[in-house]
């Protein structure tokens, strides 16, 4: 057993973390338990409800759930559909598995492609959000958009992409957002295996495809699994679709965060979108409890 | 089997060259060590052989096929690690049988094989574990276990013993010997440790800045080395070197003159007044006394008692003699003594450090 030795007495310890704990306290837990509270009653933002709001048990929830009408555009259990479309094809396809071929492609050389290539991805994921849904709504404007300008000289017809692939449109946009977080993670995962290994397996006559799956794969597992955990939740939670399409048309790219979004701060209905943050945060923790224990299980497995 | 054919070979990294036009052949069965220090460029030359490096000229053959643009994997050859690259998260048996499962073996034809293999190296007790739970040398043996399951051409060894420590070193030693004697398949093993070139190799080719100074077998390289380089690269303690002028037909330097008629005949292309390098291997240099003709006088600098043998160390001429003496008590001398010798062990190197040969 190790011994457990601090590097601060307590007392001293306890101060350092008090003004991180006032902020926490203030700007986190506050605000959750307020929101916690907030839905379970008819809080609004004008009318009656808004200087008298009531408890209304769990009805806000069980509006949410509503089978009836659980799968209406517009919905709770449609925006969760989308949701889950979005999160799987712009985070674990797209920004994972996009992250991943790109780190493998660059693994081990050198060159201005792996310059270029490496730091447009990293330049995709620095700049601000606004500045991002500005530039790919210039990219795909139906009139004067980039793409389709392109489209135009391939002599293929133009197309409205917010409009015809609304859904298609903010999965790109995701990727191309995010790819450089994947790419980076799994460069260093890459880094730290051995060169042995991969010469080991080439001279015992393993192909790339045999290299990856055998030696690659299992050893950067932790990894990936650290890769998912944090693609999914940021991606579950992210506005970023709200500034390309502002969740139209007709609710098509309506992700939770933006039904939350609308809920609260459109419909000024409180009470609803903080059940739905509750719901939000619940399938949040799913996610890292699940996570977790894959990480725990690989952890006792070594 | 096959023999390993080098036509040549230059292998440049940028503006170095690591290894500067190499040719040898090794022989069907033949265990030869490629011998140097760090950075003489012999790893390149393994690595070549393996197809983890392209030269940048030159050919490479194994038996009568040209491999030189051949992948790794088209070569049928196994090779051994320094780090003995067991991959962590495979059991050892899976570890051992990955060349075959690599080539389509089947899972039960696989284990049987691994077994077998592992049979033989005695680490069949382990097949189960992972290489994380087992001892260096246990590891080591896994490594060479998967290297040669396949049952390839060629062996390559990039110096598989240098992660044991050193009572490991020599039993692991001994037994990859034994071994390859036993397989007979053609190995080129790389070290920088002279005792276990000398130990283990039908041949050692000594390697210096990228080129082979001497390829022989290990007693020949000892006894006739060809440059000051090798000289002093095998044996430890290596040969005992002395810069000497030659002079009116006497070796001469600042505290002693030999005569050197007895080597009229390998100095006979030498001008009056070249400098010249005598080399003793410390074996053949004994203390010396009154009576001794060939005797170079110096000041004690360290004696070592070592058990079987003693190293006394000498000041001679500003530079250190070492003699290995056996049997016999450490000497006890302090101050001024003298080293005696038999000029029949005495070597002559050119102004170039080649050993100038007798005719």
């Amino acid at each position: 057993m190790h011994q457990r030795r601090t590097i601060l007495p307590l007392r001293t310890g306890l101060l350092f973390l008090g003004p991180a704990a006032l902020f926490i306290g203030a700007f986190i837990l506050l605000p959750f338990f307020w929101i916690a509270g907030v839905s379970f009653t008819n809080r609004t933002l004008t009318g009656a409800t808004a200087a008298n709001p009531q408890f209304v048990g769990l009805q806000n929830y069980l509006k949410l759930f509503d089978l009836s009408t659980f799968m209406n555009p517009g919905q709770f259990g449609s925006s969760l559909v989308i949701t889950g479309q979005f999160v799987f094809w712009s985070a674990i396809v797209g920004q994972a598995v996009l992250g991943l071929l790109l780190a493998w492609f660059f693994y081990r050389r050198s060159g201005w492609v792996k310059e270029s290539v490496q730091t447009l991805a990293i330049v995709a994921w620095i700049i601000p959000d606004v500045v991002v849904a500005f530039a790919w709504n210039a990219f795909l404007d139906y009139d004067g958009g980039t793409l389709n300008w392109l489209f135009g000289l391939v002599g293929l017809h133009k197309v409205d992409w917010l409009l015809a692939m609304p859904l298609l449109s903010i999965v790109l946009f995701n990727a191309w957002r995010g790819a450089a977080f994947s790419m980076l993670l799994f460069s260093s995962a890459l880094g730290s295996i051995p060169p042995s290994y991969l010469e080991t397996a080439d001279v015992a006559g393993a192909g790339p495809w045999q290299r990856l799956k055998d030696i690659i794969l299992p050893l950067i597992r932790t990894h990936i699994v650290t890769d998912l955990i944090l693609i999914t939740l940021w991606t579950f939670n992210t506005f970023g679709p709200f500034l390309l399409t502002g969740g139209g048309p007709a609710f098509k790219t309506e992700v939770v965060s933006v039904l939350t979004y609308r809920m609260a701060f459109k419909y000024f209905d409180f009470g609803t979108g903080s059940a739905l943050g509750m719901v939000m945060m619940l399938i949040n923790l799913g996610f890292a409890l699940v996570y977790l224990g894959l990480l725990r299980r690989q952890g006792s497995s070594r | 089997m096959a023999n390993v054919t080098f036509r040549s070979i230059t292998k440049q990294f940028g503006a170095f060259t690591a290894v500067n036009d190499v040719s040898f052949e090794i022989a069907d069965g033949e265990f030869v060590c490629l011998l140097g220090p760090s950075g003489c460029g012999k790893t390149t030359t393994l690595r070549m052989i393996a197809g983890l490096e392209q030269p940048t000229s030159g050919r490479i053959l194994i038996g009568a096929a040209d491999v030189t643009e051949a992948k790794p994997k088209e070569r049928d050859i196994g090779m051994v690690f320094q780090d003995y690259a067991l991959f962590p998260h495979m059991t050892i048996a899976d570890n051992i049988a990955y060349p075959l499962k690599v080539r389509g073996v089947g899972q039960a034809e696989r284990r049987r094989r691994a077994a077998e293999v592992a049979k033989n190296l005695s680490i069949d007790q382990l097949l189960d574990r992972r290489p994380g739970q087992i001892s260096g040398g246990q590891q080591q043996r896994t490594s060479v276990a998967r290297a040669v399951v396949h049952k390839p051409k060629v062996y390559l060894f990039d110096e598989p013993l240098s992660n044991l420590d050193a009572k490991l070193r020599l039993e692991a030693r001994s037994f990859l010997k034994h071994l390859q004697r036993e397989l007979g398949v053609t190995s080129l093993y790389v070290t920088h440790d002279q005792a276990e070139a000398m130990a283990m190799a039908d041949r050692v080719a000594v390697m210096d800045r990228g080129e082979i100074v001497q390829f022989g077998p290990p007693l020949e390289v000892y006894r006739q080395p060809a440059t000051t380089f090798v000289a002093n690269f095998l044996g430890s303690p290596p040969m005992n070197l002395l810069s000497v002028r030659y002079a009116g037909g006497a070796f001469a330097s600042s505290t002693f003159e030999l005569d050197a008629s007895p080597f009229a005949g390998r100095l006979r292309d030498v001008r009056d007044g070249s400098e010249l390098t005598l080399g003793i291997r410390p074996e053949h240099v004994r203390m010396g006394g009154e009576g001794d003709r060939w005797r170079i006088p110096g000041e004690v600098y360290a004696v070592e008692p070592l058990g079987p043998e003693s190293l006394v160390t000498l000041r001679v001429a500003g530079a250190l003699v070492t003699a290995r003496l056996f049997g016999d008590d450490p000497p006890t001398a302090t101050g001024a003594a003298s080293f005696a010798f038999d000029p029949a062990h005495l070597h002559v190197f050119g102004q170039d450090g080649r050993r100038l040969a007798a005719r």
